[in-house]
């Protein structure tokens, strides 16, 4: 099911791990889809000097963030600002069509911790609630009704047209229909 | 390779008196049971006594309610689909469970595109329905009630043969989906009362792409399959004889060994429930603490995802299942998992374990050790993981 490569990563996964005062933290995710993923970035002279991250999900996610670490270190701010969702499932040797949100998770929360060490250095004024918790996003992690493959809304385990009934829309739709 | 499969609900191995049969079929020059020559009469003879040997496990009045299928999905197919077209007439109203498995839940959704309607009943944290709750839900156009026998994520067994009582009331037919049953568990339709009841070879250890539809003496269910004469006019298309040779090996061994089978099933989950606190903290344990599947154990770990488990417990040589095996393509959390309440994050880190005749008390402290590795190898890298309250 998983290239070699993502199997590579999977099983020693690069740069786990958090960083204590980090210049930068993305935090990415949607337990509906079963993924989170925290970024930290360690930025000198505009460089990613160190990275580290967090991932709850599948081998795919684990791989994912494993892989775009090993990207990132080393390159610049605005280097690493150009990493996509593609590059890194490339640099996996792809993934399967079913997983490929999982490479948006990555870039994403790279690029949200970049945002975050960004404004900190603008000094702009952080609300100090906001700058405790790191910022979240649901962009990018689409997911899909287990039944008919529609996009969903965030928060539906499974799209309208497929939702079966419950007792209690049946019993409002007798009184409507005045059955019973 | 030795490869430990704790994953029987998704596949069993052939027993060798169900291969040496198929083998035997397979060389032999079986004609077809259709024709009116000694190859042809062989042929029948071979699927009236497979039939048999599934009537007697289904304690079946007659074999003439057996009707052979590729498996449970087809059987499943036939039940609700033959059920809602034959009765078209008198109305167009089903009703099912929250926890049904895929082969219920999408075949209801496809009669939902035809202008059927389908009430769903919940379940309760342990994943039983309430029998009451499918008494209301029955209104004066309902034909058909489908409630799974057992659940193939969790093992909980449905009161049958309470919501049989309701349904011969209302006079409305009932189907079981009983694929992860027959032949795990004694299985009785007279004393259930079911007028349908779907099953798959493999669960008993016979082959895949076989199985068959209990269909009660008198209940009116169109084909599936158009064609010949075939199953007593109830399903076209010449016989998987070869298939259903090895399903009557299979239904007379599991009816010889069923008590044998339960006790050892009942002793390695015995000694997995017992000895996973020592291996692994903070789980949740899924279904009826007893009224539920000998041979499964549903545990929801924390702070991990399921794949991932599989995964690593795979480089161990250790086959276990996330969620259904049927399910893992799909990236939502089980629709059963969060029916009996478990969160988005719990319901990922879902492991199915199911034990067969092959596995020794050796296995469950194998898994048990990977499974320990894992988890801590995962914790170490999930943000969900409360590190400090850990330290």
């Amino acid at each position: 099911m998983y290239s070699k490569t993502v199997m590579d990563h999977f099983r020693k996964p690069r740069n786990v791990g958090v960083i204590e005062g980090a210049s930068g933290v993305g935090e990415v995710g949607n337990p509906l889809c079963g993924d989170m993923m925290t970024i930290y970035l360690q930025v000198k002279n505009e460089r990613i000097d160190d990275i580290k991250f967090q991932t709850f999900g599948c081998g795919a996610a684990i791989a994912v963030s494993s892989m775009l670490t090993e990207m990132a270190k080393g390159k610049t701010i605005e280097e690493a600002k150009n990493i996509s969702n593609k590059d890194v499932a490339d640099a996996l040797e792809g993934l399967p069509k079913n997983k490929l949100h999982c490479s948006n998770l990555g870039a994403d929360a790279l690029h949200i911790a970049i945002k975050d060490y960004e404004s900190k250095k603008a000094k702009k004024a952080i609300p100090e609630q906001e700058k405790n918790e790191p910022q979240t996003s649901h962009g990018g992690e689409k997911c899909y009704c287990p039944y008919c493959d529609a996009e969903l809304e965030s928060g539906e385990a499974q799209c309208k047209s497929c939702q079966l009934s419950s007792i209690e829309d049946h019993r409002s739709s007798n009184k409507k229909e005045g059955v019973q | 390779m030795n490869i430990i499969n704790l994953d029987h609900m998704s596949a069993n191995p052939l027993l060798p008196e169900v291969q040496d049969a198929m083998i035997e079929a397979l060389k032999s020059n079986h004609g077809n049971p259709s024709s009116q020559h000694k190859l042809g009469d062989m042929a029948a003879n071979a699927l009236e006594k497979a039939r048999e040997s599934v009537a007697r496990l289904l304690n079946s009045n007659s074999p003439k309610e057996v009707v052979f299928t590729s498996g449970g999905t087809e059987s499943i197919n036939h039940a609700i689909k033959g059920v809602a077209l034959a009765k078209a007439e008198k109305g167009k109203h089903i009703v099912t469970s929250n926890i049904e498995h895929n082969a219920v839940l999408r075949t209801l959704r496809r009669l939902k595109m035809m202008d059927y309607h389908v009430t769903s009943v919940p379940v309760d944290n342990t994943g039983r329905v309430n029998p009451l709750d499918v008494a209301k839900a029955i209104q004066d156009d309902t034909v058909l009630v489908s409630i799974m026998h057992s659940n193939n994520e969790i093992g909980t067994i449905q009161p049958i043969e309470e919501i049989a009582k309701i349904t011969k009331e209302k006079k409305v037919l009932l189907h079981t989906d009983a694929v992860d049953s027959v032949g795990v568990i004694p299985m009785d339709v007279q004393k259930l009362g079911v007028d349908l009841l779907s099953f798959a070879s493999n669960t008993f250890y016979g082959p895949s792409g076989a199985g068959g539809l209990y269909i009660r003496k008198g209940v009116a269910v169109w084909p599936l399959l158009d064609g010949g004469v075939q199953e007593n006019n109830k399903r076209a298309g010449t016989e998987n004889l070869i298939g259903i040779i090895g399903t009557g090996v299979a239904a007379d061994l599991a009816l010889r060994d069923m008590d044998k089978r339960i006790a050892h099933a009942k002793k390695l989950k015995g000694l997995l429930l017992r000895e996973l606190p020592n291996y692994v903290t903070e789980y949740i344990l899924n279904g009826h603490p007893e009224l539920s599947l000998p041979h499964l154990a549903s545990i929801s770990i924390k702070y991990v995802e399921g794949e991932s488990v599989v995964l690593m417990l795979d480089d161990e040589n250790i086959a276990v299942s996330t969620r259904s095996a049927c399910a893992a393509g799909a990236l939502q959390a089980s629709h059963v998992l969060l029916s009996i309440g478990r969160d988005f994050a719990d319901a990922q880190g879902t492991l199915v374990i199911t034990f067969g005749v092959d596995n020794g008390e050796k296995d469950v402290t194998t898994f048990l050790s990977a499974l320990r590795e894992a988890v801590k190898t995962l914790r170490e890298i999930s943000p969900l993981y409360p590190k400090a309250a850990h330290a």
